[in-house]
This record gives C-alpha cells, structure tokens and sequence, in this order.
C-alpha cells in the first residue's frame, strides 16, 4: 500500500512539474507572444499615461506627449491632426492604437530591443521611461500641397515617393480626421467623437487600414502597365508588335462586347502599336493581350509587381493588398486586364507599381522612417533603402518609360507636362456603375531619364471631365515642387 | 508517553516558529496592498490582521493541546496561503465590494469547524463507522442544488449552487471530503476481496464486474454531476479522487486503466453530447479566434485576459497593487492564480505552487506514516485532492487544459471552498498525528471516550496493513 501511495505522490508532482512548466511557458518563454497578440489592451493600458516618443517630420513633432491630468501624466497630441492622420494614427485607452502610433509602438513607448541599455539606465537612474523619437522620411511642404491638392469634400489619395530609395515623400487622403478626439483621456468624449466620425462616409475609425494603404480601389487603366510588362517578358511581343485594336471585343458564343475606351482616339485605328495604345489607353489591344497571353501570366507579372504581396518590413504601417483575380472567363479576363472588375489595387500598390518601372524594374521597400532616436537624440537606427522585389527586366522598364513619356508629351496625361523636364505617366479610369462616376487616377514619375519623384493621384468617384482637372495637372503641381527644391 | 531515544517529537515550537513567519508573509501582503490604495495600515487593516493571527495561533494551541504530534508545516502553509487569498481578494474589491472581509469572515468560521473537527473527532478512525452515511450524505449534499427551493439555479452555467436565506454554498465541496471519507471506509473493508477475485488479461489482471461497483457508481456520480450539474471540473475531481484511493487500496495498475479509460470515453461523449463541455475544449483549443474569444457563452474572453495578465506580470510580476488583473473576469476567484501571476511574477508563482506541492506532500507523508488502511486511504485521497484541483485549476488558467469551475484551494473568494478545505486540514492534521505519535498511546488517546475505545482495536488487526514502527513513521 505504501508503494502505491508513493507511486500517487508521484503522479501528483508530475501534474505539478506540468504546472510549472506552463508557467514558465506563459509569463516568460511565450510572454512577448502574448503581449503582442491584437486581443491584448493591457499593455497600452500600462503604458497609455507615460511618456512617450514623438513622430516627428520636418524637425517638428507632429505626434508628442505632453503633461496631462494628475491621474494620468501623459496626454498624447496631435499638432496639424487631419494632414497627417493618415501616417500617425491614433493612440487611444478604448480604441485601440493604429497608423505608426502602433507600428512603431516598441520603439516610442522605449520597449524594443533597441532600447534595452537605456531602460536598465532609466532603472537605475529612476527616471521615468520615454521611449525614442520617430522621424519620418515626409516632407512636410509636399505633404501640404498634397494634402491640399485634394478638395474638401472629395474623396481621393496621394502618395509621393522616391522611386530609387522607397521612401516616401508625401502620403495623403481626404476625408482626413482629427486623432486627438480619439486620443482624449476623456474616454466618454472620445466614445462620442468616434462615433461621430464613423458617419463621415469614406471613415471607418474601426477598420484598421483606410486611405493610401488600405483603400482597395479598382485601378482601371494604370493596371495596362502590368499587361504590358506581361506582354513583353512574354517574348510574343516587342516593341514593335502591331496590337489589334476593334472598336469592341467580341467573345465566342456570348452577347457581350467589350468597348474600347471613348476618350481619346482610339476610334482613329483598328490596329494600335503599344505606344499608342497606351498613349489613347485603348481597352481592346490590351484586353487581346490578355486573351493572348492567359490569366496566369497577367497574375504572374501583377505578383511581381506586388499585388497581393508583402510590402517589407520598413513600412510600418497596416496596409491591404489583393491579387488578381482567379477563376476568371473569358471576358472577366478581358475587363480584369483593363484594371476592371474585380481587379482592386491601394494607391500605395500602384504607387508601388511605378516606382518599380521607374527603377529599372526594381521595386524598393515604401519606407517612412528616416531616424530612430533614443531620448537624448543619439540616433539609434536609420534605415537603408532595401530592394523588396525585382518586378522587370530593365530592358523591359526602360522601353515601358519610354511610351509613358509619350503618354505625357503625346498623350492624354498631357495636364501632367512639366516645361522642361520629361515626365512619364499613365492615367485610368475606373468606371463605378452606371452613373458615370469613375476612380480617376495619374501615376507617373520625373525626369523619365533619372527618376527623382513618383506620383500617384486617385480621385473617388467624380466624372470624368472632373477627374481629368484633379489628377494629371495636380501631378504635374506636385512634380514641380520636389524638383525646383 | 514515555520518553525514549528515537521517539517522535510533537515539534510545535517549529510550527509556531513557522506560523509567525506565514502570518508576517500574508499580513505583510495585505499591508502592501494597503500601501497603494492610500488606506494602509487602518483600523480595518489592524482589525482584519489581529483577527487572523488570533485565529491562527488559537488553532496552533488546539493542535498543542489535542493532536501535538501533527504535523508541524501543514498549518504554516495553509495560514500562509490564506492569508495571501486575503490580500489579493482585499486588493481586488472595488470602492463598494466587500469580497475580503466575507473571505475573512469566511476563514475565521472554516478554521472555527476545522478546529472542532480535531477536537471533537479525536482519532480519524472513528469516520470509518460513517462509511456509508457518508455516501448517503454524499448523495445528499450534490441532489442539493437541483431541488427546487433550495437550488440557487443556474449560475454562471453550473447548478452547484444553494441557497439558504441571505447565504448561497457549494454543497459539492464537501461531498469532496464525504465521498473521500465512503471510499476509503469502503475499499479498506472490501480491498482483499477486490484483490483475489479477478481475471488476468495479458499483464493487467482485471476485477471481477461485481467488485466494480463501488468504481462504476463512482463513474455515474461523476458523469451525473456532469449532466445535471453542468460541472465539468467536480466531475473529473471526483473520479480522479476515486481511481487513486482504489489504485492505493489495490495497488493494481488495471484500475487506473479501467478508470481513466472511462474518464475519457465519458468525456469523449459528453464534449459530443453536452453543449457547455463542447464549448469548453473549443474555448480551450481555438482560444484566440475573435470568434471564439467573444462568444458570449463558453468564451474564451476570461482565459485570453488571464493569460495576458500573466504574460505582463513576466518574471518577477508588477508588484502587489501594481497590475491590473481587474481586467480579468472573476479575477479574485476562478482566475486569482492569474491575478497572483501578474502581480508576483513567475517568482511568486513558483513560490505558492511550492506551497501546495509541499502541503500535499505532507499530506501523503502522513498518509505513509499512519498504521491504519482507512487513515491511509483517507490522507491519500484527501492530498490528492488537494494537488489534482490544483492541477486542474492552474492548469486550466495557464491553457495547458480547458478551464473548469474549480476553486484555488484557500486562495480563491468562495466560503464553500475555504470551509471543505480547511476541514481538509483539519482532517490531514489528524491523521498525521495518529502517524507520529508514539504507537502505544495511539488507540487511546487521552479523552478517549468509551465507543471509540470499542471501534479501535479492531483496526490493527485491519489485514494487509503493515504496522510500521513509530520511529519509521517520524517525517522527520
């Protein structure tokens, strides 16, 4: 009997050598995984009252902490709130953190490895905790005409970047919000105010992607860029191929009819050479590349060019992505290859896109953190421009630089012309209904022989003469101000 | 009585020693919790602590005076443990709960009851003549909560609970202890003809089907209290009770396989059968699906918050009243070792895990050291309760098994809870007394009243139970 209570004393501890072990799994092996799950508000909750880093742009902080209540020592700010929520996000004790306010939330609230020596000084030293500053790579005069390049009460994007580094410039969308109504300590007024916002059509404050990065938008004709890299890294087609250009496509056995595009001129020619395609954004030719070439291989080149793909990890922001669309007919193939259908892209994928063709086919990491800065402004990390993806051959972006230098000097990007400097460009129209409203976008870079700057304009739902006025002439605004600096 | 070289000592000098040292670690708690809600060291703190440490020491007197060869550490452990329960559940309750002084209330009474258990009881062998009123009473105590009148109905998803005036009580706690009480009585009558009768299948030789019985009644209570009480934590601590007293009783491994072979059909059909189960072990495995974390009935909300709670407190924890554990639902009773984690790290963790292990650990060096097959299988049955409720619980907190309803013992707000394990003690204490007091004065002790001098003899005869010598019985 002794032995057998033995044997049960024994059975006893090996329960309790399986409770120490999942302690010691949950407070310190699997903590961190823990503590960065999206469920868990604790440590915002520990760390909503303390000091915190500033988001800084231009050496002005536009995100900052500053003395808040006796109960709670820290009230995070927002200085020049709606032009920059976008990138800044919130901070909020209910609702949660967003934008860089969460990406970069190790390294403001002065937790991540980076800071280590520094916080074992704070320990000893007792000083209260602040964490590192964030500047960014934006510039903020950019950023303002951007911002202000987009008409209150229109819906659109902006995103400037510099095509040979990934980092961004400028990175704008309206409707815009004030995060300091959601950041408030008051938590009522900040329920009050979230709601309040949530009406404005084109806010979801619940969501955690919107605007550049998470607005996914039918692309319309910029998407014949990706059929035009497909169609040459095919070895079917050239430089010189002659594309068949009906005024409608037809399909075998269905009633639909694919209309070319109304616009330009495309009517003129029932064959159309690659520039002239692109530079009339004619539908048929591009839609019988499609046909030509088969689903995959327009996937294929949309892959590469980073639909439905990570962006890196320098971006630090959410962001959504979608691939092109599979399980497609014939005329799903068609419309889907004119950017149609249930083709969506963000603006910062097509901005993406370009930047990638105006890099002799290399797509950089979108980056927007120039500096990390430990409290006392020692500079702790700074990140490199690194290569997230090659999308094309250079042969291959440079011929493609070419017609969309045509489209601008030629074409029916013409608004976005700058006297003396070659600019390339490709505009869409992304038809939405049947009530003539469409996504109108530019997109496009500058010089076309030594990229500095690319643009990418998208105007939400306007007509088509008003989304001509808003986006290539607005490109050609923004292109001026970086190169004249 | 005599005084020889090797004879036991009743060493409470020790326990005194010991229990000053666990009151200074609960009232020192409790103290700093104080500290940071700006109310230390009040007339309430001064009241609660003085109360407590009265309580403690007038049960250490008893055990001087009716059972001074106990065992010296299992009150120190237990007083220690308590008082931590306290202070958390004191630092727990909001401006207008009163949670701490219920449970204090609630600790002087249980340790009252325990203290008339050793008093009045005097030798542990004197239960094993209620072996079947105990699985009358048994019977009774779980019907409880299912008779209208009485039940407090459906809390919280489980029908444990009644009602009596303005006070609700978990009369399955106590069943624990009735049931502990039948078994043992039971199996130590019936455990030769368990043993000889049977068949061999391959290594494992099997009983004979009547002999199961008494396992298979074990069986039906758990899966009853299962269905009708919705209580999935009670049921496998009330088999589990059961396959280690037979398995003591028998020492034959084929019980064990019989009995966890029934526990995990049982449990098998009932995660099939029974919704609240189902949800359970979904809680349990899919944990962090939005979906399954927001369910509003079976949720995994508690155990997700408990888990980050812990995973914050990290190695050494905020510190006591530095956390925030009131973001975990139940955060003073069901989930108080998630607030403990928090707050004391895996350090303090450690440290009251410990305390359970050495309490149970007591409890079976008292289960070797007794001379009687019924204290045997009692002390057994008892630790082993002790330490699977803990696994069971702390297990469920840190998602190594699906959370159930079971209480921390001696942490955990709950008066039901405090009582049965308290009276746990009490018993422990006993029956560590009978196995290392000098074995002549066993079967009188001073006091003994006439009866019981009646029912004691016969236990040494009691077959198969070795009558080892005192000394070999000493812990020490």
């Amino acid at each position: 009997m002794n032995q057998a209570i033995r044997h049960s004393w024994i059975a006893a501890v090996a329960m309790f050598a399986l409770i120490f072990g999942a302690i010691s799994y949950v407070q310190v092996v699997g903590a961190e995984e823990l503590k960065a799950n999206p469920l868990n508000s604790r440590t915002l909750l520990q760390n909503f009252c303390n000091d915190r880093g500033a988001i800084i742009v231009g050496g002005t902080p536009i995100a900052q902490s500053v003395p808040g209540s006796e109960s709670c020592k820290f009230q995070r700010t927002y200085t020049q709130p709606e032009l920059y929520a976008g990138i800044t996000g919130f901070f909020s004790k209910n609702f949660g953190v967003t934008g860089l306010e969460k990406g970069m939330n190790e390294q403001m609230e002065g937790t991540s490895d980076q800071l280590f020596l520094d916080r074992v000084g704070q320990l000893f030293l007792g000083n209260q905790p602040k964490g590192a500053s964030v500047e960014l790579t934006l510039d903020p005069a950019i950023q303002k005409l951007a911002y202000d390049l987009i008409p209150d009460g229109q819906r659109g994007s902006i995103v400037v970047t510099n095509p040979k580094t990934g980092g961004i410039i400028a990175m704008v969308s309206k409707p815009s919000y004030d995060p300091n109504l959601v950041a408030t300590q008051d938590e009522a007024a900040a329920e009050a105010n979230i709601n309040e916002l949530n009406k404005v059509p084109g806010i979801n404050l619940n969501q955690n992607v919107s605007g550049p990065t998470g607005a996914l938008l039918a692309p319309g004709s910029v998407f014949k860029l990706v059929d035009t890299a497909a169609a040459l890294s095919s070895g079917k087609y050239n430089k010189d191929s002659v594309l068949p250009n009906p005024a409608e496509l037809s399909f075998p056995g269905i009633e639909y009819r694919l209309p070319n595009y109304a616009g330009g001129n495309c009517y003129t020619q029932d064959t159309a050479s690659f520039a002239f395609a692109l530079q009339q954004s004619c539908n048929t030719p591009f839609a019988s590349i499609a046909r030509d070439l088969g689903r995959d291989a327009i996937a294929q080149q949309a892959d590469k060019f980073g639909f439905g793909q990570e962006m890196g990890d320098q971006l630090k922001l959410d962001y959504d992505t979608r691939e092109f669309p599979d399980d497609l007919d014939a005329p799903g193939l068609a419309q889907s290859a004119i950017g149609q259908r249930d083709v969506r892209a963000t603006p910062l994928q097509v901005a993406l896109m370009t930047s990638a063709i105006a890099n002799g086919g290399v797509q950089m990491k979108p980056n927007l953190i120039k500096t990390l800065r430990a409290p006392d402004l020692r500079i702790i990390d700074e990140p490199k421009p690194e290569v997230l993806r090659t999308s094309t051959t250079p042969e291959i972006s440079r011929q493609i630089t070419e017609w969309m230098t045509s489209v601008v000097s030629n074409g029916i990007a013409r608004g976005a012309a700058v006297p003396g400097v070659q600019v390339a460009g490709k505009t869409g129209t992304a038809e939405l209904g049947t009530d003539g409203l469409n996504n109108s976008w530019f997109t496009g870079f500058a010089p076309a022989n030594d990229p500095q700057v690319a643009v990418t304009i998208v105007m939400q739902d306007v007509d088509i003469t008003t989304g001509a006025q808003l986006t290539s002439p607005n490109a050609k605004k923004i292109f001026e101000a970086v190169l004249n600096k | 009585m005599t005084k020889t070289d090797g004879a036991p000592k009743p060493r409470r000098n020790i326990e005194l020693l010991l229990l000053l040292l666990a009151l200074s670690v609960g009232i020192g708690a409790n103290a700093l919790v104080g500290v940071d809600q700006e109310k230390a060291f009040d007339s309430d703190f001064w009241f609660q602590s003085s109360l407590l440490a009265v309580a403690a020491l007038l049960f250490h007197v008893v055990l001087r005076l009716r059972a001074k060869y106990a065992d010296p550490v299992i009150l120190p452990l237990v007083v220690a443990l308590n008082g931590l329960g306290l202070a958390m559940i004191h630092r727990l309750d909001g401006p207008d709960s009163e949670t701490g002084n219920d449970q204090l209330r609630w600790t002087l009474v249980a340790m009252a009851v325990a203290v008339a258990v050793i008093w009045f009881l005097k030798d542990h062998r004197i239960l094993r003549r209620f072996t079947y009123i105990s699985l009358a009473v048994s019977a009774l105590l779980l019907l409880l909560p299912l008779i209208p009148g009485i039940s407090a109905g459906e809390i919280l998803g489980a029908r444990v609970w009644i009602r009596l005036g303005p006070w609700t009580f978990q009369p399955g706690e106590i069943a624990k202890i009735t049931l502990a009480i039948f078994f043992a009585g039971y199996l130590s009558s019936n455990r030769d003809l368990i043993l000889l009768a049977g068949r061999k299948i391959g290594p494992l030789q099997f009983p004979r089907f009547k002999d199961m019985g008494p396992m298979i009644t074990a069986w039906l209570v758990s899966i009853g209290v299962l269905i009708f009480q919705r209580d999935l934590g009670s049921s496998v601590l009330f088999f589990g009770l059961f396959i280690v007293m037979i398995y003591v009783a028998t020492s034959r491994v084929s019980w064990v396989v019989i009995g966890v072979g029934l526990i995990l059909g049982g449990g098998f059909v009932a995660s099939r059968v029974f919704s609240h189960v189902g949800l359970r072990i979904d809680g349990w495995l899919n944990a962090f699906t939005p979906e399954v974390y927001d369910r509003q009935f079976g949720g995994s909300l508690q155990i997700v918050q408990g888990l980050f709670g812990m995973a914050s407190g990290g190695l050494v924890g905020t510190g006591l009243g530095q956390g925030s554990p009131n973001t975990v639902p139940f955060a003073n009773s069901d989930m108080i070792i998630a607030s403990f984690g928090e707050e004391l790290g895996l350090i303090g963790l450690f440290a009251i895990v410990l305390m359970y292990l050495l309490l149970f650990t007591r409890g079976f060096r008292a289960a070797l050291g007794t001379r009687d097959a019924f204290g045997k299988l009692l002390a057994c049955g008892l630790s082993f309760a002790i330490a699977l409720q803990c696994f069971v619980v702390i297990g469920g907190v840190t998602r190594l098994i699906p959370l159930t309803g079971l209480t921390t013992p001696f942490l955990a707000a709950g008066g039901s809870s405090l009582l049965a394990n308290w009276i746990i003690v009490g018993l422990l204490l006993m029956i560590s007394h009978t196995a290392r007091s000098p074995v002549d004065t066993t079967p009188l002790p001073p006091g003994t009243e006439t009866d019981t001098r009646q029912a004691v003899p016969a236990i040494p005869g009691q077959p198969g139970s070795p009558a080892p010598p005192a000394n070999h019985a000493n812990p020490d």
